[in-house]
């Protein structure tokens, strides 16, 4: 655990992952559990990052594909690629990533603005960045992760 | 929780009973199907409310429900006669008053207080025409006398003068069936009528036929029972005040001659040697506790030792019980559970019927035989969890009766409001549905019973000029069909003007105007949106929302509804629904190596399609032959977006589905894999409806499998495509 000294503010505890050669992190409270990759059911007419559905404990959790809805390219997920379990509001989502990478403590006064980039994506997802050894990690922030409902086709 | 708060709900969840009785009971008396029971059950249902509401202080309920009570004891005790047309009509409105009184009291809503009065005016009316209470209209009159339980019993004081002493009387005791239907016991009465002083008592079974003749509902025993007391007569007419009417009884003072006059309880003997010498006869110890052995060893060998007449005494008793299950629900002891406890269970259950499919398919694929042991276990396993499944679901159903009797005071109400005279006949409403399907289903009855009221009644003049009597009937009845639960509803009005639904149709550009549509068809469109029979919007059932609604709310209830007229004698809508909404019974398909379930209730046959039997029509719409009717053909993979390239034609297999409206079409996949009953998984949970889709379900093998929503499928089929992609565009 990678514990960065603090100057008063407010301390909290972040999960850093890996989605190619970029990290990222989420706060620590809004994850449930890290499982493996399971094959998924596969929804009809998804947006590509949704993955499918995955059976979890009987309830159905949607999986998606974090790289994809970044803006990377779509994962070709393995048996060692993880899913991160988050609770989104009253939802809870399966996250694929690349890999768990650490637990990090950091204090709200280290997080870094977004610098300004054009990127939409970056502007809904990234709530700010931190500089831990060397490393850039962003933070991101979860409540846009799903597709916005839509009109009902009916 | 405060524990006063605590009780007070219980208070308001008794008083929703009590009203449910009420309502029914004043049916019951309209209908002239009351007994003096059901006249008593309606009081105590007021008179209960008026008692709770006053140890809460809700001073409105206590006074408006004196009122009532006043009347309806007028009633019971024959002063004032039940007139259908007067009394009842009044009381019925009162009911609804004495509802919303609750209500308002229970969440602090605000009631309409000229009604209330008018409505105690009125009732103290028919009090006052009964020439017996001098009261003046007690609804203005805020000090409301309280006499203590208007329990006035019809019975003369003796006129002994009050007995310093102990005394003998002579009681006898004869039950009628009704007695034990209502759930009395007489080892409880003789018991409390034991309290009073030393008495012993004679069973007289000789009323008892044989076994062959024995009805198993009847009541034969009668007892004599001999009380030496200091009470007074009325006292120990007093122990037999709830089962009033119900029983045979009477009380007389002791001839000296017939029993010595000590009051001995070894009085007793004596008597056995009496009923020893007349087999018939059997005597009860002074109160044998009740015992229930099998009733019919009691009925059929009515020995004259104390323990089998103490168990023929319980025979009725359990007989009785039998009935009351039939009767009322309300004689079976029951418990009130939270909602929520229940589907947790109901969940767990489902969690435990996933899991056995999944052992079993492991135990199938690691090659053990079904023969073996662990085979024979995996069966009994399967067997005793559908069985908790089906009783986990039984607990949550209920009767229809909730919601029916909602409908009566509608039915009420919208005929006030048109000036029409109506009456809703109820029928089935014991039959049981799933909860959460009952919820549902309050407001499109409301909607079609206004509907059948204000549109399928004709106005009197209408009604008289067809011959037909001025009192319009609606018809409203729920029974259990293949599974499911059918409600039908009827009227009998004038029925579907097919010319002007045609007219309306075409005009909205629902139809095109050479389309030839069978009457039935023609029915039906009144179904699609945007349709609308009324011409002028009327207050009561034009709210801008029509008979698509109504349909749509059904069939989100996995159900169907459909209408069958006949001009000038009414129409009929008939809605099928499944019993709950917790499990549904699939067909499992594969497609495309994903796999499916279709609900089984929509599929018609199976076809095997041959590429000799599919059409093209144009671009890429395809239809199938099926005995000469050519059916659309819908390749789900490709509208799902499973596959990019349709299907070859000839294979795979279709099925050949209903959708609601009688719409059919013919659903192409790869294969079926088999039936199966599936738990029904919200896709909305965790994610967003998906169209196409209705739920999901998690099969054997743990994947989730996805369940088609057949309706939506048809439509988006006839429509193009479905919801295109989601834009990756984010939310600002």
């Amino acid at each position: 655990m990678i514990d960065l000294k603090t100057n008063g503010g407010h301390d909290r505890e972040l999960i850093s992952f890996r989605i190619g050669s970029q990290e990222f992190c989420v706060d620590i409270m809004t994850v449930r559990e890290i499982r493996g990759w399971t094959q998924t059911t596969v929804l009809p007419r998804s947006p590509t990052y949704v993955r499918g559905v995955v059976n979890l404990r009987g309830a159905v959790l949607p999986i998606v594909d974090l790289s994809a809805r970044l803006g990377f390219a779509s994962a070709d997920p393995t048996a060692r690629h993880v899913i991160i379990v988050a609770q989104i509001g009253h939802q809870q989502v399966g996250l694929l990533v690349d890999a768990v990478s650490d637990i990090i403590t950091v204090n709200d006064a280290e997080v870094q603005p977004t610098p300004d980039i054009a990127s939409e994506l970056v502007k809904t997802f990234v709530q700010g960045i931190l500089a831990v050894e060397g490393r850039m990690i962003s933070l991101i922030s979860l409540e846009h992760v799903l597709p916005p409902e839509q009109q009902e086709a009916a | 929780m405060d524990p006063m708060e605590a009780i007070k709900i219980t208070f308001f969840q008794e008083c929703e009973e009590q009203l449910a009785e009420l309502e029914g009971g004043l049916l019951a008396m309209e209908a002239g199907e009351a007994d003096s029971e059901v006249v008593n059950a309606v009081f105590r249902a007021v008179h209960s409310i008026k008692g709770g509401a006053g140890a809460f202080g809700l001073d409105d309920l206590v006074r408006f429900s004196h009122v009532f009570e006043t009347a309806l004891d007028e009633v019971r005790t024959g002063r004032l006669a039940p007139d259908p047309n007067t009394v009842l009509k009044v009381m019925l409105r009162a009911a609804d008053v004495l509802a919303d009184l609750v209500r308002a009291a229970r969440d602090g809503g605000v009631i309409d207080e000229a009604r209330v009065q008018q409505i105690a005016a009125e009732l103290a009316g028919c009090g006052a025409g009964g020439g017996h209470h001098d009261e003046t209209p007690a609804g203005a009159e805020p000090a409301i006398e309280f006499t203590p339980l208007a329990f006035a019993m019809p019975v003369l004081e003796p006129e002994l003068p009050p007995a310093p002493a102990t005394h003998e009387w002579i009681i006898r005791f004869q039950p009628k069936s009704e007695l034990y239907a209502n759930a009395n016991e007489a080892a409880l009465l003789l018991r409390e009528l034991s309290q009073l002083g030393a008495m012993t008592v004679e069973l007289d079974s000789s009323m008892l036929p044989q076994l062959d003749a024995l009805d198993p509902e009847g009541a034969y025993l009668s007892w004599t029972i001999t009380l030496t007391t200091e009470r007074t007569e009325t006292e120990i007419r007093e122990v037999f005040e709830f089962v009033d009417g119900d029983c045979e009884l009477s009380v007389e003072s002791a001839e000296p001659q017939v029993v010595a006059p000590t009051p001995d309880v070894f009085d007793v003997m004596a008597l056995i040697q009496k009923v020893q010498a007349a087999p018939e006869m059997a005597a009860a110890p002074p109160l044998a506790p009740p015992a229930s052995p099998p009733a019919a060893t009691a009925v059929v060998a009515p020995r004259p030792s104390p323990p089998a007449a103490a168990a023929a005494a319980a025979a009725p008793a359990e007989a009785a019980n039998g009935q009351g299950r039939a009767d009322a629900a309300a004689a079976a002891p029951t418990i009130r559970v939270d909602l929520e406890r229940v589907d947790r269970l109901i969940d767990l259950v489902g969690e435990l019927v996933i899991n056995q499919a999944m052992l079993s398919q492991r135990v199938m694929e690691a090659g053990i035989a079904g023969a073996s042991a662990i085979g024979m276990g995996l069966d009994e396993l399967e067997q005793l969890s559908r069985e908790i499944q089906d009783s986990v679901m039984a607990i949550r159903a209920q009767p229809v009766k909730s919601v029916f009797q909602r409908m009566s005071r509608l039915a009420r109400e919208v005929a006030a409001m048109t000036g029409k005279q109506v009456r809703l006949v109820t029928d089935g409403e014991g039959t049981e549905v799933d909860k959460t399907v009952i919820e549902r289903l309050a407001d499109p009855l409301t909607h079609m019973i206004r509907n059948a009221i204000d549109h399928g009644l004709e106005d009197a003049a209408g009604r008289l000029a067809a011959g037909k009597p001025v009192e319009g009937t609606v018809r409203l009845s729920a029974g259990h069909r293949s599974g499911r639960i059918v409600i039908e509803i009827s009227d009998d009005g004038a029925g579907i003007n097919r010319t002007k639904v045609r007219e309306i149709a075409v005009e909205r550009g629902l139809v095109s105007p050479d389309a030839v549509l069978s009457d039935d068809e023609t029915d039906n469109l009144i179904f699609l949106p945007g349709f609308s029979t009324a011409s002028v919007v009327s207050d009561i059932s034009g709210r801008g929302v029509g008979m698509d609604v109504v349909k749509r709310s059904i069939q989100s209830l996995g159900g169907r509804i459909s209408i069958s007229s006949r001009p000038g004698k009414g129409s009929i809508f008939v809605m099928s629904l499944p019993l709950t909404l917790a499990v549904l019974d699939g067909m499992v398909v594969s497609l495309n190596e994903q796999t499916l379930v279709v609900p089984l209730t929509a599929i018609v046959e199976t076809l095997q399609p041959k590429s000799s039997n599919v059409y093209g029509m144009g671009g890429d719409a395809r239809v199938i032959a099926v005995r000469d009717a050519y059916v659309p053909l819908i390749d789900v993979g490709l509208l799902l977006g499973y596959r990019t390239d349709a299907m070859p034609a000839g294979e795979g297999v279709a099925l050949l589905i209903e959708s609601d409206g009688g719409g059919r079409a013919a659903l192409l996949v790869d294969a079926i894999q088999g039936q199966r009953q599936v738990v029904i998984k919200s896709l909305e949970a965790n994610y967003r409806h998906v169209p196409g889709i209705a739920a999901a379900t998690i099969l054997g093998d743990g994947r989730v499998a996805l369940i088609l929503d057949i309706d939506s499928i048809v439509a988006v089929s006839r429509t193009g495509d479905l919801a295109t992609e989601p834009k990756l565009a984010m939310v600002s």
